[in-house]
């Protein structure tokens, strides 16, 4: 039995080309479809339906199923970040050493709460389960880079420099 | 690959080595990392090139104390350095071979001599990327060791008499399990290792990850080798992304040696590892939700049996271990199981490491024999609580572990001991906390983790973490009842032997052990409405009437409106 054609790429877009790599790599295999998913977030910043629709119908995984999974691991994103995001881990260690109190005025400070973003797209606020470096607690990414011993005014500095670029 | 060849790889090492008057180790662990060691390493490599010292300054894993970092080793002299900028490399390579710089030198003798490493031995001292090094420091000899000279079931005879049992938190006999998964009938089998290292506040499986990568692999393979799989999986947080590129180059280099692939060590043993990718899900640490994650559909957990030993990944033979067991495999099977057997206590093994984090002076990654007071730990190791305050609780095995108070200090770290006293193991999280810290909210942090972490399949979970986090909420804001503490005991059993894995069964621990040792905190918030630590916010303390009256007739005044 002849396997069914992939259907199209949905643009011209050089970044499908990466997600049909990851998929070509594994075969079109169903179990890719997490590995695929992880490509799409990582190229396009997170999962829009045209994407999922895709994936799915490459790996000839139902639509549900495809959305199911989306929805349920947290690190998948169904909204399009802000042009800067600002991860506040809350893991135990850093909870300990009070990350609520940062949450709560990284929230006051952007006018949104966590897992938002700015009304202008400028930044994100998210929050993140441990990233394992608890031995610099409270930790803070800022667009990803780790900083350690966070503090509150610092953690406004930064989110100050970023609103105003 | 033959042992010769390793023997010749090795030599060479160590020939290049000799030939350097000294050697700078820079930690380049995700914790140094974020204070920019790898600027301060550029930094000493130039300036040795200015200053014509005849020095090498390597990349290397974690040297586990975190709290000084970024730290820095000098051989043969073994200076560590701490808090290091790259303002300091000047300062650094010019001591080489003069007085070492006295106010950088980290002089934390009892926070070392305690320690026994064994998964920890190379951390800190190879490139974690080039298999060489971990060749120059017996690598990969376990491997073709077993190859040649065991049959699988000696291999798995020697795991059984090390007494070695599953370090992700369990504490499975691993020999028991190798020999289930070898007897277990099918043409293919698979082993997976388990670094979906959910729980917050711990850090071994990532630190051994970014450090000493190819232990991993070669106990995954020594592992394939005793079972008879041909085929691994590593499932990794994707929030670990500096272990994921560190594994990723570590299984090119081993293909490279001919490590992995077909044929190893010119034996008719083929095996390869793949990488996946977790994406954040706390319940895919529990073995059947992860196999389901592989299998790319949401990680929920199957009710066992089947246990993935029969009929895992894809409904073949499946072995699952975590990375910190996979790393202990190649020195049992190097020196033996008896030797592995003499370290720890009774019933548990070997060493454990801990992820040391919350109040405490020390900070890092520490590994110790079983059977270690737990005083000792906290006190001696860990430096103590700092900043005057005074030790209330250190929690282990993370939102499945429990909260143990000063007394409990001096049992034994083992399996049987912690979990005697109402908590676990777990995989090694290790959280102090002090007076600043309130046990009633903590116990809800751990339930407001499982709560949102439950998959949602079964219902004593699902609804279970759900409700006991409403009435914690309700003690913590002190409107509490005696009624609220009854229900939540109730509820606390009720989860606990209902619910389907792992995640449910252990969610109620953390509410268990503080009630068990902290109920006067619950006593305090219901009856006093006051919170000890100061943390919650007490809404309403005791109003007067007059106050009250005003609050109704507010009230009354907005419902005719």
């Amino acid at each position: 039995m002849r396997a069914p054609t992939p259907p199209p790429l949905p643009s011209d877009d050089k970044r499908w080309k990466i997600v049909n790599g990851t998929m070509r790599k594994n075969g079109f295999a169903r179990h890719a479809l997490i590995e695929t998913l992880h490509t799409v977030q990582s190229s396009f910043g997170y999962l829009d339906k045209d994407a999922i629709r895709f994936v799915a119908k490459s790996l000839r995984v139902p639509l549900s199923q495809a959305y199911g999974v989306v929805t349920f691991y947290h690190y998948f994103s169904l909204k399009p970040p802000g042009k800067h995001t600002m991860t506040i881990c809350t893991g135990t260690a850093c909870y300990i050493k009070g990350t609520d109190k940062l949450v709560a005025a990284a929230e006051k400070r952007l006018g949104i709460e966590q897992g938002q973003t700015t009304k202008d797209g400028q930044i994100s606020l998210m929050t993140a389960r441990c990233v394992g470096a608890c031995g610099r607690a409270p930790v803070i990414l800022n667009d990803g880079e780790l900083f350690g011993q966070a503090s509150e005014e610092k953690m406004l500095e930064q989110l100050e420099r970023w609103a105003v670029e | 690959m033959t042992i010769e060849e390793l023997d010749q790889i090795a030599e060479q090492v160590r020939t290049e080595s000799a030939k350097r008057d000294y050697e700078i180790n820079v930690c380049m662990g995700t914790g140094c990392l974020s204070q920019h060691s790898d600027r301060l390493k550029d930094k000493l490599t130039a300036e040795v090139a200015a200053q014509g010292k005849n020095a090498f300054v390597r990349r290397t894993g974690c040297m586990g104390l975190c709290a000084a970092g970024p730290l820095a080793l000098v051989d043969p002299d073994e200076i560590l350095y701490q808090h290091l900028s790259s303002d300091n490399a000047k300062a650094v390579v010019a001591s080489l071979g003069n007085e070492p710089i006295a106010e950088l030198q980290c002089n934390l003798r009892e926070h070392f001599d305690q320690q026994v490493h064994v998964v920890l031995e190379n951390s800190g001292h190879i490139d974690p990327e080039k298999i060489d090094d971990y060749i120059a420091h017996d690598g990969y000899r376990a491997l073709l060791t077993a190859l040649n000279d065991m049959t699988p079931n000696g291999v798995i005879r020697q795991i059984t008499e090390s007494g070695l049992r599953g370090r992700g938190g369990g504490g499975y006999p691993t020999g028991l399990k190798w020999g289930t998964v070898a007897k277990a009938a099918g043409d293919v089998k698979y082993v997976i290792c388990n670094g979906d290292e959910g729980d917050p506040g711990a850090f071994m499986d990532r630190s051994v990850l970014e450090s000493d990568p190819q232990r991993v692999i070669e106990g995954m393979a020594i592992a394939a080798y005793a079972v008879g799989a041909s085929k691994g999986f590593v499932y990794v947080r994707a929030e670990y992304p500096l272990a994921v590129s560190r594994l990723t180059a570590c299984l090119r280099e081993a293909r490279r040696r001919g490590l992995l692939g077909n044929n190893i060590g010119n034996t008719s043993f083929n095996f390869d590892v793949e990488i996946r990718l977790g994406a954040g899900a706390f319940v895919c640490g529990e073995e059947t939700a992860l196999i389901a994650s592989i299998e790319g559909r949401r990680g929920t957990p199957k009710p066992r049996p089947p246990y993935p030993a029969v009929s895992g990944l894809w409904g073949k033979p499946t072995l699952i271990n975590n990375v910190e067991t996979y790393a202990n495999i190649a020195p049992i099977i190097r020196n033996g199981g008896r030797w592995f057997a003499a370290m720890g206590s009774e019933r548990s093994k070997g060493t454990k490491v801990f992820a040391l984090t919350g109040k405490i002076a020390n900070t890092g990654l520490v590994e110790v024999p079983m059977g270690i007071k737990l005083r000792e730990i906290i006190e001696v190791i860990g430096g103590g609580v700092p900043d005057g305050h005074t030790f209330k609780a250190v929690q282990t095995g993370g939102p499945s572990g429990g909260c143990l108070p000063a007394e409990m200090l001096d049992i034994g770290v083992s399996y049987d001991a912690l979990l005697s006293v109402g908590s676990i193991m777990g995989s090694g999280g290790m959280i102090v906390m002090d007076d600043t810290s309130c046990m009633v909210n903590v116990a809800r942090f751990f339930i407001e983790f499982c709560m949102t972490e439950s998959c949602g399949k079964c219902i004593p979970c699902r609804a279970g973490t759900a409700q006991m986090h409403t009435l914690l909420t309700r003690i913590c804001s002190g409107t509490g009842t005696m009624d609220d503490l009854e229900l939540l005991e109730d509820l606390c059993s009720t989860v606990k032997e209902a619910s389907l894995c792992g995640l449910g069964q252990t969610a109620p621990n953390p509410v268990l052990s503080t009630l068990r040792y902290f109920r006067n905190e619950y006593l305090e918030h219901i009856h006093d409405k006051h919170c000890r630590a100061g943390v919650c916010k007490i809404e309403t303390p005791v109003l007067e009437a007059g106050v009250i009256e005003a609050a109704v007739t507010k009230t009354a005044g907005e419902v005719t409106a």
